[in-house]
């Protein structure tokens, strides 16, 4: 079975470690703050200038002065930090962030990331993506191994303008854990009861398959 | 008014000078920390041609986007846009253009315009849309394109509280890009919910300091929500 949403992110948040700061894109990724293991802290960055980002606000806390970088109404953890746009993109364009999470549409044997753009269609922008992807060593990207039509978006070179070049090493599917070296993927592990045919047949790129691929457990 | 007293008494003195074509850099995020004031007063001057550099331009009805409705703005530089059908529509007849610009890179563009730096390298766009045309340098091994620095004619910036003498600071993410627009305007002119006296203001804790302030105004916010989420209590 491929994972669920839930699942996806449940995968995600165990590559977080304890005194990470972590900037968690819209979507999926979002879902991860969800799933931190007990005992372990982490402070989530939301690249509109907030270091520390709570939960939702109750009715009563709602302050249209407290926004995530989704626009969405949010709270401040204790220990919480605000500073401005410049601020908060020298913590991720210098490298300080520990961990960031974001979508993709494809993603390619290199390392290129697209996520922004589809020609033909209306372009809203890439908001803070490219910073995040330019400064972040430590990259995971969440998507759907394959379109609705079956298309793999894990390539040998991505088709839709980039997002990054050479930067993503790491990648979550619905059906893989998989990571990027050498101009390879490189099968990590596999959802439960999918089997690494279909995970070949649905990743149009390069793919090292190990003899032994762990079932992912949950 | 005297001195370093940067109060003005209303938002057509607050505006005075600007013209068709000249270049705002604008505060906010989405809807979070803009300058209302100045933007519905921009509205009833109907000033033309314009250039506005601010990360969004506002929704339908609301922020920048009451600018689109007498086709004020000539050209965006944002991160971000769209969520308004008037802008989607005047993008696609071609009555509108955008200049789509990183987030940080946007920051900084700011950052660097109002600190005299005219152009600064970052590895952010490289190999993608946003780098081509762009000088590229090799740093370390690593590659980086060449940005350029933006000023504004006027700058248009929404403050929490500042004194009389232009000292902002803001509130919560309502600071956002406000302190550099603040920085990056041959005009600066700050809306703030409440001036007090100089000294009333902790020095330690300005965000804004005056010397980047022309002009200072007394402002009244609607401050609408764009994405009302809530948790149960």
């Amino acid at each position: 079975m491929a994972l669920t949403r839930e699942q996806l992110a449940m995968r995600v948040a165990r590559e977080l470690q304890d005194g990470y700061y972590v900037n968690l894109g819209i979507g999926i990724p979002t879902l991860v703050a969800n799933y931190v293991p007990a005992g372990m802290a982490v402070m989530l960055q939301s690249e509109n200038g907030l270091l520390g980002m709570g939960p939702f606000p109750t009715e009563a806390q709602v302050d249209a002065d407290m926004i995530n970088a989704g626009k969405q109404t949010v709270t401040a953890v204790t220990g919480a930090s605000i500073f401005s746009s410049v601020e908060s993109f020298a913590m991720i364009r210098g490298g300080h962030v520990d961990l960031t999470v974001l979508g993709a549409f494809e993603v390619d044997v290199h390392g290129n990331i697209a996520s922004w753009m589809i020609p033909g269609k209306l372009v809203k922008g890439m908001g803070g993506a490219m910073d995040l992807v330019a400064g972040a060593d430590n990259i995971i990207v969440t998507m759907t191994h394959a379109s609705k039509n079956g298309e793999s978006k894990l390539l040998p070179q991505c088709t839709l303008p980039l997002t990054g070049a050479a930067c993503i090493r790491k990648v979550v599917t619905d059906l893989a854990y998989v990571e990027i070296a050498g101009g390879s993927f490189h099968l990590k592990e596999r959802a439960p009861g999918v089997s690494v045919d279909e995970i070949v047949a649905k990743t149009a790129g390069e793919m090292t398959v190990p003899e032994v691929v762990p079932e992912m457990t949950f | 008014m005297s001195g370093f007293d940067k109060v003005v008494p209303d938002y057509a003195t607050a505006l005075d000078g600007l013209r068709d074509n000249m270049t705002i850099i604008a505060g906010g995020f989405g809807l979070c920390g803009i300058p209302e004031g100045c933007i519905a007063r921009i509205k009833q001057m109907g000033t033309k041609g314009l250039t506005v550099v601010s990360n969004n331009c506002g929704v339908d009805g609301f922020g920048l986007g009451i600018l689109l409705e007498d086709r004020q703005i000539k050209k965006m530089v944002s991160s971000y846009v769209g969520e308004n059908a008037l802008f989607e529509q005047q993008l696609l007849a071609g009555e509108l253009e955008v200049e789509l610009t990183p987030q940080g890179t946007l920051a900084e563009k700011m950052r660097a315009g109002g600190a005299g730096i005219p152009a600064f390298y970052t590895a952010t766009g490289y190999g993608t849309p946003v780098g081509e045309g762009k000088e590229v340098r090799e740093f370390n091994g690593r590659q980086y394109i060449l940005e350029q620095a933006i000023r504004g004619d006027f700058a248009i910036v929404k403050g929490w509280k500042a004194d009389r003498y232009g000292n902002v600071v803001y509130r919560h993410t309502a600071q956002n890009f406000n302190p550099m627009a603040a920085t990056a305007g041959q005009i600066t002119v700050v809306e703030v919910e409440e001036i007090v006296e100089p000294g009333e203001l902790d020095p330690t804790q300005i965000h804004t300091p005056g010397i980047y302030v022309d002009r200072l105004i007394q402002g009244s916010f609607e401050k609408r929500i764009e994405q009302r989420t809530v948790r149960t209590a």
